[in-house]
Order: structure tokens, then sequence, then C-alpha cells
């Protein structure tokens, strides 16, 4: 294990010493000031009579919350893709990998080294992102969404699940079409939750099955809807309809699939570490 | 297999129905500088990726250290300089020693004893806290050998280990590779820089299409394998044809006469030849093929792909 820590340390320092750790950070900081002052200005220009109407002011509070927490999720997805995508793929082709590989450890611990340590990190941003977020909409606005460490737990997953399919990526392929492959297979599977949102919203069982099985191909986007789910609460989800929204509801099972899909795509990405000619 | 820091038996690798490698079959004692030559293309690269686990081979078996190829164990003893020397460049030289040693399991002051004690040696010591990415061709491949030696290897493999060095920093690794001979580590070297093979080498195998074509010690000069360099004025055309009696590598370029391939036992004849046919003999220097001679007559003169 020694070896693990040694890689996750690593790979921590190499984040701060490009300085991608900073960036990452400076524009989360931006992200939360600008989402602040967009929520303070809101909550001023809505009439007292609105605000004082518990059920609306819910609503709008809500929506904000999801608002603020999808595009936080987005930004901790890009994020996720974008620091690791070269990880595995660059140090391969650059050369890199040659002399590390050649000392006396097992491939699976620089798959799980790295892991550890890109793993901590996310981590850390979606943690201090959405807890942000979510301390602002407290501050400024008084209220706190139900099911906060569910969704922030089920934001994480969705980060590590990406995490463990870019990792399987950059095992087999380039930097650019590792990026090219996790992407367009997140986009794929955000396209198929809105393909079942509308079929929940049309009454059509084939949209809703066709969006079920892109999540089963990529269960990332299902993670966030099933977040969303829960921080929207019954009333709002009851009544509201809107891109924050969520009407067709993933299941539990699909959640247990996701973690079950990151677990499956770590491993193969460290089969196919371990098997390759470098 | 005690005394064996490498033994392959028909070592093969492909890529996709083309042999990279074609049946390698190597001894390398302990102890032993071994050169490793061959054209580009002739799947030296290969073979020691395959020695180190970096390349899983096709067929055939191979042992290092003793252990199967690829063991944990025998890397723990082994230390490996890569081709094209890239390491994260965002270290600085002393964090990359420690990096590496502590890959290797070595930590506190044993660690950074040895880390500045191989900067010293390489010739960085001023450079330590200099980035990677601020280092020189010359300064990478000094620290790429540094991180080689951390562990005080018993076999040390060397691909290319001078390419990007200037004549001080070949003298430095000529050095390196007598200091670690001298404590006994084998050190496997492939190198395109047949001068320097020649000066530090105990042994070479040249390959040519991913097979051994011949393992000699250096200095083991065969019947056929010497040359004479001759001043001579005055030799005639038939005089000259009839040189190749003794050798057919004859060449006359103004007044230097070049015989190539010659058995020393003839030597005393030619040179009474060649007063005999009139020609004035002003010097007649014999001397053995140089290693880069021998290299063309094994491999070829065809170039590697």
């Amino acid at each position: 294990m020694s070896a693990v820590r040694v890689i996750a340390a690593l790979t921590c320092k190499e984040a701060v010493r490009r300085r991608v750790l900073q960036a990452a950070a400076g524009l989360g900081v931006a992200f939360l000031v600008l989402y602040a002052i967009g929520l303070h200005f809101v909550l001023g220009t809505i009439p007292a009579g609105v605000l004082r109407q518990p059920l609306l002011r819910r609503e709008g509070l809500t929506v904000l919350t999801l608002m603020g927490l999808y595009a936080v999720n987005w930004l901790c997805m890009v994020m996720t893709i974008l620091v690791s995508v070269d990880t595995i793929a660059g140090e391969v082709n650059s050369g890199v990998i040659q002399a590390v590989v050649t000392k006396p450890l097992r491939r699976w611990e620089v798959i799980a080294g790295k892991w550890a340590g890109f793993g901590a990190m996310l981590s850390g941003y979606i943690f201090f992102m959405a807890g942000g977020l979510l301390l602002l909409v407290r501050l400024l606005g008084g209220q706190t969404p139900p099911h906060v460490p569910q969704a922030i737990g089920l934001m994480w997953l969705e980060s590590m699940l990406l995490l463990a399919v870019t990792f399987r990526a950059g095992a087999s392929l380039s930097t650019l079409a590792a990026g090219v492959v996790v992407f367009g297979a997140h986009i794929f599977a955000f396209l198929g939750g809105w393909v079942e949102e509308f079929g929940s919203l049309a009454h059509s069982q084939t949209a809703v099955n066709i969006g079920i099985l892109a999540s089963v191909f990529m269960p990332s986007e299902v993670l966030w809807r099933r977040a969303a789910f829960g921080l929207q609460g019954p009333i709002v989800g009851a009544f509201g309809r809107g891109p924050f929204n969520v009407g067709s509801v993933p299941s539990d099972a699909m959640v247990v699939y996701a973690a079950a899909y990151m677990t499956a795509a770590l491993a193969l990405a460290i089969r196919r570490f371990s098997r390759r000619d470098l | 297999m005690r005394d064996t820091a490498i033994r392959t038996f028909d070592l093969r690798k492909s890529y996709g129905g083309k042999l990279a490698v074609r049946g390698l079959t190597l001894e390398v004692g302990r102890g032993e500088v071994f050169g490793f030559l061959g054209p580009n293309g002739a799947g030296k690269s290969t073979s020691m990726k395959m020695l180190l686990g970096l390349v899983a081979p096709t067929g055939g078996t191979a042992y290092v250290l003793g252990r199967p190829i690829g063991d944990v164990e025998a890397r723990r003893r082994v230390g490996f300089l890569p081709e094209h020397f890239r390491f994260h460049d965002w270290l600085t030289g002393e964090e990359f020693l420690r990096l590496h040693g502590r890959l290797y399991g070595m930590r506190g002051d044993r660690l950074a004893k040895r880390a500045a004690e191989l900067l010293e040696v390489t010739g960085l010591a001023g450079h330590g806290r200099k980035r990677l990415k601020d280092y020189s061709k010359g300064m990478l491949q000094r620290i790429g050998l540094a991180q080689a030696l951390l562990n005080e290897p018993d076999l040390v493999l060397l691909d290319e280990p001078t390419s990007g060095l200037d004549p001080v920093g070949r003298m430095l690794v000529r050095d390196i590779v007598r200091t670690e001979r001298r404590r006994g580590a084998t050190v496997f070297l492939n190198s395109h820089l047949l001068s320097e093979v020649e000066i530090t080498c105990d042994r070479v195998a040249f390959i040519k299409h991913g097979e051994v074509l011949e393992v000699r010690a250096l200095g083991d000069f065969r019947a056929g394998e010497s040359a004479v360099e001759a001043r001579v004025i005055g030799l005639s055309a038939e005089a000259l044809a009839g040189l190749r009696r003794w050798t057919g590598s004859v060449r006359l370029e103004g007044e230097k006469l070049t015989l190539e391939a010659l058995n020393e036992e003839c030597l005393p004849e030619v040179v009474a030849y060649l007063v005999a046919s009139g020609a004035r003999v002003y010097s007649f220097q014999p001397r053995q093929l140089s290693l880069e001679e021998l290299f063309l007559r094994i491999v070829g003169s065809d170039g590697g792909l």
C-alpha cells in the first residue's frame, strides 16, 4: 500500500504544481460569488407578498438552489474528466510511466494511487462547491433543502463514476480519444435523461424506457437526477416542472447499478493497464 | 542461474503478426558489463522492455536475477534508465530522486543521503532544487542515471545512456559504469555509440531482426579480423591486384593503402611482396577491427528501419 500512498501524494502534488487545483478553486470561488450576488438581487426583486407565502417561497428558493447545484454538478463533472483524462494516457504516451512501473510496485498500485489522489481532491472540491452553495442559500434565503447528505453523496458518486470511466478509457486510448469517449458517453446519458423526463411528461413508456436504457449504458446523469429529486422535496416535485425538476425518478436499483458500474470500470482500468505494453 | 543476471530463451514479441523479437536467447553473467548492439528496429529496446516487464513477451522464457521477468522482488534490485528519459518535469531534481527512492521503498535519512550522493556523482549537486523542466537534455539524462542507481541495484539497464550527453557527460557515464562494475553490479547497455561500448563493455551481443547474431567478448578477435593501414608510394596496378591473394578487401586512396580481413600470420609475406614489387613502404600499421567495423561485418551495412 505504500506505493499507492506515494502515487496518490504525487497526483495531488502535480495538481498543485501545475496550478490545476488553484485554477479550479479560483473558478469555484468565482462561481459562488456570482451565485451569491445573483441570489441576493433575485431575492431582492421578489415582491414581499410572494416571499411571505411559504409554498411560493420554498418553490422559488428550491428552483434557485437546484439551478445552482445543477451548475455545480456540471462544473464538477467537467473538472473530473479534464483533470484526470491525461493522467494515464499522457504518461503512457510520453513515456513518463516507464521509470515508474519498473520500480518494485504492481501496476494496480499506480491506478489505485491515482484514483485515491484524484478522488480525494475531487471529493474536497464537490463538498466545497455544493456545501458552499447550500450555505449561501441558507444565509441569504434562510432555507436548506431536504436530503442534502444524500444529494451530495450522489453528486460525489457521479464524479467518482466519471473518474473510473475516464481511467478505463485512458488505459486504452490516447488523451484526446479518451476525453471524447467519456464526454460523449456523459452527453449521451444526459440526453437519455431528458428523453426519460419528456417521456414521463408525455406519459410515453417507450420514451421512458429509452431514457433508462441510456442510463444503463452510462449511469452518470441519472445520479444527478436522483439527487435533484431528493432536493426538490415532495411539494415542489409534485407541482414544479422545469429544467431543474425531476419528474421520472431514478430507482434505488439504478443508484446501486451506478456504484457497481464505477467499481467495474475501475477494475477494468486496472486490468487493461496491467496487461498493456508500455 | 545464481550467477546469471539475465537469461532468456527463445524470447519473442510480435505486434499484430509483425515480429519485433524473434527468439532472443541470451545469457548475461553477474558483474558483467554487457553491450546490446544492433541497427534501428533490431528489437533492442523491445527486448529490454520485456526484461523489465514493460512489454509482455509473445513467447519464450526469461529470468532477471534468477526470477521470472516482471517479478516485483527482482525489480527491487534493478535500476533502469529509459531511452527517452521523460520524467515528471514539474518536480525538482531532489523531489524526483526522493519520489523514485520512495517507490523503491527507501525512506528517511538513507534516502536523503543517497539522493544527495547521486546528485554529487552525476554533477548535479547545485541543481537539485531546480525543476526538471528547466534541465537541459544532458542534465535530464544525468538525473535519469541517478534515479537508476538509487537502490544500489544488482542489475542496471541503460537504454542509450549517452545519447544526449556531451563528451564530459559521456566520460561521466563511463566512470559510473566502471564504478558499478567494481561494486559488483551487472550493467546491460543498449547503445548506438559503439565507441562507448568498446570502452566500457566486457561482452557484446549483436542483434538484427530480433535475433542474436553473435555474442562475443571484446578483445576476442578472430582470424581474419585484423586490418593493415600502410603508406605506400609507387604501387603499380598489377601489384595492387596481386594483394588480393591475401584479402578481397584492398583499397588504395592516394598513398594510403588499406587491407582488411587479413590473417595476422601473413603480414610478413605482404610486406615482402610490396617491397619486391618496387613500391616504397613508409609505414605499415596492423590493427584489429574496430567495434564499428565488426558491427558492420556481423550485422551488415543495410542499416535499420
